[in-house]
């Protein structure tokens, strides 16, 4: 079937469906709401956080179709059909993700307002690199800003974690 | 943000029907939605770009170049073994951009044609000329990130990594509007902002920017990309260096340096380039071009050391041709 030819939906809101942390969702929300606060306010998943909401501290970071992105730099509707991963979703059936362990067990953080993004971009990063070196986590976390400094722990602890995943 | 229509066509001849004054293009937001949040940008409605899934990709085709779809993420350049293969110098330079992030939501178009960082320009609360206002505010202000080459009534520096490394390798770009296609210089997508012209870019409203093309025979250059930013990672440019040269008994051909974050547009010191055709890559030699590079410097009050990290950077990346 040719794809209908398009045209201007909104500014009022609208359904949009999309599955989050596995399951099926449909949120009825304005094109301009950012996927950041369709999460925190309308889906009531309020582990990615709102801190700078311009791209640039990490807090937010969530998986769009197992990539890491910035949730207040897009916009909802865009992910329309596609999968969102939360860190809500990351431990399974009780079990804590590798890389959430790993954290607890390297003491990865302090006030903890950044872990959810940090711990996004190295799940992120664990599914396409199973062996990281130092380096490769101090990349995957160079776009989440942690402002009590624990980045010597949060790298040891993404290291740690593919060593442990690797195991499991 | 202010509320918005949006539509997400299937096609670039669907797109440009759409495009308009009050509809701008969105690709990877990363950008777009900055200036729309930051209210300097307001528009009725939006084109997302994101279903013209066939701008999504490089090809190359023996005889007739690189042709790298816009939609391309920056991230599939930055980690592509293939393509670091043809040109090493996109990833050198991606791989310094902005956060790992902004470069799986960013695309190639969205980069090139992404606003000046002027903090004036960014703020809502200055009525800046290139917004239409009546005076530049970095002229007088704090201008540590502002241009030292080639302003006229706006001080702004170009902020992409990735223009330059492309200049260098006298890249096209091709724009499709609802009238046609024309293919430009990608150099020729920037103008310093000017008398009735307060844009950065050549693009026209409703125009889409769907491929950026490198001649084959550009791709015999090597070429090495350099930045100084304020901090390791994550940091616009203070000043970014690509040159390309082809290189044959040691003597430079087809020289290029273009800077970037010292002018309002992506920077070619011809006269530079001029020094060094047809001469040997040694340290005298570099040593003169990068300071032709920058002999034509009218800095700030608060960015002189552009001046003296751009023309090291420029004789260190002019050295590492040599090298190579």
């Amino acid at each position: 079937m040719a794809p209908k030819a398009s045209s201007f939906v909104g500014p009022g809101a609208l359904d949009v469906s999309f599955e989050v942390n596995g399951h099926p969702a449909t949120v009825h929300i304005p094109p301009h709401r950012t996927l950041l606060d369709t999460l925190r306010e309308t889906l009531g998943l309020t582990g990615a956080k709102k801190v700078c909401d311009e791209g640039t501290c990490g807090a937010c970071t969530v998986l769009v179709d197992g990539k890491a992105v910035y949730s207040c730099m897009t916009l909802a509707i865009a992910c329309e059909g596609r999968s969102v991963e939360t860190v809500e979703g990351l431990a399974r059936d009780g079990q804590l993700h590798p890389v959430q362990q790993a954290f607890i067990d390297h003491d990865a953080f302090q006030c903890g307002f950044c872990t959810p993004g940090q711990l996004m971009s190295i799940a992120a990063l664990l599914r396409s690199n199973g062996a990281p070196s130092e380096e490769d986590v101090t990349r995957a976390v160079t776009g989440n800003l942690c402002r009590c400094g624990a980045y010597p722990n949060i790298v040891a602890a993404g290291v740690a974690a593919a060593r442990k995943a690797g195991r499991a | 943000m202010k509320p918005f229509g949006y539509a997400r066509p299937r096609s670039v001849a669907e797109a440009t029907r759409l495009l308009g004054d009050d509809a701008v293009a969105i690709a990877g937001g990363t950008d777009q939605l900055g200036l729309m949040k930051s209210g300097i940008a307001v528009p009725e409605r939006l084109v997302s770009l994101s279903g013209l899934t066939d701008l999504d990709g490089w090809t190359r085709e023996r005889g007739k170049g690189l042709r790298i779809g816009a939609l391309t993420p920056l991230t599939d350049l930055e980690t592509s073994a293939g393509f670091a293969r043809i040109l090493p110098v996109v990833p050198q330079a991606l791989a310094l951009a902005a956060t790992p992030q902004l470069r799986t939501m960013g695309t190639v178009g969205g980069n090139l044609l992404q606003k000046t960082r002027c903090w004036y320009y960014r703020d809502e609360a200055f009525p800046c000329w290139l917004k239409g206002g009546t005076r530049c505010f970095a002229l007088e202000g704090d201008n540590r990130h502002h241009a030292v080459l080639g302003a006229e009534e706006c001080v702004s520096a170009s902020p992409s990594d990735l223009a330059p490394a492309l200049i260098a390798y006298d890249a096209s770009v091709e724009l499709r509007g609802a009238r046609g296609g024309r293919t430009i210089a990608l150099a020729d997508l920037y103008q310093a902002p000017h008398g009735a012209k307060r844009a950065e870019h050549t693009i026209r409203a409703t125009e889409v920017l769907t491929a950026v093309r490198i001649p084959e025979a550009a791709l015999a250059r090597r070429a090495t990309f350099l930045k100084a930013m304020d901090r390791k990672a994550w940091s616009f440019a203070v000043v970014s260096v690509s040159v390309a040269a082809r290189v044959r008994d040691g003597k430079a051909r087809d020289v290029r340096i273009v800077l970037g974050g010292v002018a309002p547009i992506p920077w070619r010191a011809r006269s530079a380039e001029t020094i060094l055709e047809g001469r040997a890559l040694d340290d005298a030699t570099c040593r003169a071009a990068a300071d032709g590079a920058f002999a034509d410097a009218e800095p700030l009050k608060d960015n002189g050391h552009k001046v003296t990290i751009g023309r090291e950077l420029v004789r260190r990346a002019l050295r590492s041709l040599a090298d190579a």
